[in-house]
């Protein structure tokens, strides 16, 4: 139990600055990427729901030929890429505020935070990967499962 | 205070949907077959609701989150947080409107 000092008491001498305290701006360029980043993706995942759950026949029409669909086509490829790296850092960056909170001890940080890295490295690899590797007609594949552009010609 | 509360549970709760969404979505990488099927397990009744709560969070998150930045950045923006979270839920609760009955009716509308 720490007592705060009496508020009318003179403010002691300021600490000579330490490696904690000269970290830079860090914290306050993810201030400012949680808030622009915060704005695209409002543009980004409001599209993306109306054009997958409203537009058409909705959640119950999603399958493979309606991905391979839209990844046929480059904007479609631009928008998941920038909605899938800006959605993973916006929200890491607010997990780890999160745990920087909550989490008191400096062991479960650490595990909190690393689980959370490894999170978001796996999922921003491989997602990106997904979007440029992607085939929309895989060989060998039941051409009813294909969107209709595969047996086009 | 409660928006406050509620921005930090629906974006974890958002967070950690976007992880599972990222890794079945790249079920497409690997079949048709393997994609199809996993998605297919999700259209039930159960799926879609959480679906709307999904998009429940998602929604007052963003709209909330407007309201962030403009306290943060209008200059009247402190004097109007209150009058601003009531313009959120306001919009929170037309855009649930619009959303829900269409959502539902692909839901439970059978075929």
């Amino acid at each position: 139990m720490t007592t705060v000092a009496d508020p009318k008491a003179p403010r002691p001498p300021r600490a000579k600055p330490s490696r904690l305290t000269t970290r830079g701006n860090t914290e306050l360029y993810g201030w400012v990427f949680m808030r622009a980043s915060g704005v695209i993706l409002l543009v980004l995942i409001f599209g993306h729901l109306f054009v997958n759950l409203v537009a058409g026949e909705g959640v119950k029409a999603i399958d493979f030929g309606f991905v391979a669909g839209k990844w046929a086509s480059p904007f479609w490829q631009v928008w998941d890429l920038l909605m899938l790296w800006l959605a993973m850092i916006h929200g890491t960056n607010g997990v780890r505020t999160i745990v920087n909170d909550y989490a008191e001890r400096p062991g479960t940080r650490l595990v909190l935070k690393s689980l959370l890295y490894l999170a978001f490295v796996i999922t921003v690899v491989l997602g990106t990967l997904v979007i440029f590797t992607f085939d929309p007609c895989p060989s060998g594949s039941p051409a009813d499962l294909l969107p209709s552009f595969c047996t086009a010609s | 205070m409660w928006s406050w509360v509620a921005h930090r549970v629906t974006g974890v709760a958002i967070f950690f949907f976007l992880l599972v969404h990222v890794l079945d979505t790249s079920l497409v990488r690997i079949s048709p077959e393997a994609y199809n099927d996993v998605i297919g397990t999700y259209k039930n009744p159960i799926m879609g609701l959480g679906e709307a709560g999904l998009v429940a969070a998602i929604v007052f998150h963003a709209f909330n989150g407007i309201r962030i930045i403009l306290v943060d950045f209008w200059a009247k923006g402190p004097k109007y947080q209150r009058v601003m979270l009531w313009v959120v839920l306001g919009l929170f609760v037309l855009t649930m409107a619009g959303f829900l009955p269409r959502h539902l009716m692909h839901v439970f509308g059978g075929e």
